[in-house]
């Protein structure tokens, strides 16, 4: 009996305050969907650093014939200036966090760059004009400052380069992405939250002749003030799912189907990150509800 | 039943108490008339008793309950206790008759079987038997009455407070509210009643409590409206 009151209230508020009730799916469909996007974008990029970082490694670049850096001013590094190197990074202070060292002769890296480059760059370029270098792999790919400070200063080095670099923009730009959603999020939640209070208020006003006297037979608070935070609640839960599900599209049709398509030597989020991501957002919107109408009912329905 | 104990009670700091140093003990079965002027208290006294204020001084006991302590979350059960009618009716405009009387029933969480058969005997009781699918606006004000105090006593309470039942009435429809209301007395119940009407008093010939300026100034058994015309 209570139950079916309950729910009978519930969807006679929502019919009564259609509009309201829309308007909140709707802030709440959109502000979720940036909280949602932000949340996809972290993803991605701990997808990306995961991925990524595992393969990148340190290249230590050594003294080529006619540097003109400093550190190689005793010109081109000697074979006993590699052993020293060597032997720093495989039983030196930085042994620990080196998985592996592979070292890329002058013919190597000319023969490497050959293959990646087309022929018109190469024609004029001999081996000698090349650099040797060792590739170094990391236990901890964020530990390479105390290895490039280890071997930075050594004779035979010219620089070393963590090629982490390469893709600092690309998640700078990203992070960037991120702060912009969840601004726009935040933004868009507070939003939900006044419409959430004002359409509680309103819902609550329009059944004070029905309040007054449930308070003055004797109906308990929890009667009294549930169906207005569940009207409150069903609406942004709503909102929710249809993130939910804008997300998932989104993702399905515009990452996996169409940028796996044409860039695909990435590993994108999928619609399983965003069923992960799900629940959150219904907690987020129930909770939003939750404390709006609280804040307002206690004012309007107090007995 | 009700017991109020060296009562007072003030609004705002500084001004007039609306009521003080109140004595009244009023025992399970009693019908009463509390009268007096607009301004001497008799809202505030109602107000007490149903808990929707809290006293200044002094201690209200009903139904068996020290409502100095009563924890907010217990109100209403405190509340189904006691039936209340306004002189407004406060009907739901867009339910029927029956609707509304259910409607007290069903807020407090009873069954349906409960209320199909309640109802039926309560609208029986205030003589409204066959109008249970009129609408409020299809009904004589003294009709729409019934109504209330139907709802008021669906659930039975011990108690029944009726602030200016009559107010809004003609002199006949009033007889008959009255009637009700003596008849509903006679099983046991406690009826309180404000009014302005003094010859309903009169007629009754019940129990007066008199408030002036938020003093009790008379607490008569089988009393008349006022003391002067006696």
């Amino acid at each position: 009996m209570r139950l079916q009151f309950i729910l009978g209230e519930v969807i006679n508020g929502l019919r009564r305050n259609s509009t309201m009730a829309l308007s909140v799916v709707l802030v709440t469909f959109v502000s979720l969907t940036f909280v949602g996007s932000a949340a996809l974008i972290q993803t991605q990029i701990g997808q990306l650093q995961d991925d990524w970082y595992g393969k990148v490694e340190v290249s230590i670049f050594l003294c080529p014939t006619d540097s003109v850096s400093e550190q190689c001013a005793q010109g081109e590094a000697t074979p006993a200036q590699e052993d020293a190197i060597l032997a720093v990074l495989e039983t030196g202070a930085v042994a620990d966090l080196v998985e592996k060292v592979t070292y890329e002769s002058k013919e190597e890296a000319y023969d490497n760059f050959v293959a990646r480059a087309d022929s018109s760059l190469t024609q004029y370029l001999t081996a000698d004009q090349m650099q040797a270098s060792f590739r170094v792999k990391l236990v901890d790919p964020s530990q390479f400052e105390t290895v490039a400070d280890a071997t930075q200063g050594l004779s035979g080095v010219e620089s070393v380069k963590d090629q982490r670099e390469i893709f600092d923009n690309l998640f700078a730009f990203l992070n960037a992405a991120t702060i912009v959603a969840a601004g726009l999020a935040a933004v868009m939640l507070l939003t939900a939250v006044l419409l959430i209070t004002t359409t509680v208020r309103l819902s609550a006003l329009s059944r004070k002749r029905e309040t007054t006297i449930m308070k003055m037979v004797g109906s308990s608070r929890t009667l009294i003030q549930l169906p207005f935070m569940l009207e409150g609640a069903v609406a942004a839960t709503t909102g929710a799912i249809l993130a939910t599900l804008a997300l998932w599209f989104g993702v399905q049709y515009l990452v996996q189907d169409w940028l796996s398509s044409s860039v695909g030597w990435v590993d994108y989020v999928t619609g399983d990150d965003v069923l992960a991501i799900a629940p959150w957002l219904v907690v987020i919107a129930f909770g939003l509800a939750a404390s709006a109408s609280l804040m307002t009912l206690g004012r309007y329905t107090r007995a | 039943m009700i017991r109020l104990e060296n009562v007072s009670k003030v609004y705002s700091r500084g001004a007039r108490p609306a009521l003080e140093g109140i004595d009244v003990e009023i025992e399970r079965g009693d019908f009463v008339f509390l009268v007096g002027s607009s301004g001497s208290g008799k809202s505030t006294f109602l107000k007490l008793i149903l808990r929707e204020e809290r006293p200044t001084g002094g201690d209200v006991y009903v139904a068996g309950r020290h409502l100095n302590r009563l924890t907010s979350w217990r109100v209403p059960h405190l509340r189904r206790e006691i039936g209340a009618v306004f002189q407004d009716f406060r009907l739901l405009p867009n339910k029927t008759v029956y609707q509304n009387v259910a409607f007290a029933l069903q807020v407090i969480g009873k069954g349906r079987r409960d209320i199909e058969a309640t109802v039926p005997e309560m609208l029986e009781l205030v003589g409204l038997a066959g109008k249970e699918r009129r609408m409020p606006h299809e009904l004589s004000g003294g009709e729409q009455q019934r109504v209330a105090i139907a709802r008021a006593f669906v659930n039975r309470p011990p108690i029944l407070l009726c602030d200016e039942p009559t107010g809004n009435l003609d002199p006949g429809t009033s007889v008959g509210i009255m009637r009700l209301l003596d008849r509903i007395n006679r099983t046991g119940t406690t009826v309180m009643m404000a009014t302005h009407d003094d010859e309903i008093v009169d007629q009754m010939r019940k129990r007066v409590i008199e408030l002036k300026g938020g003093h009790l100034v008379r607490d008569q058994d089988r009393g008349v409206y006022g003391l002067e015309r006696a």
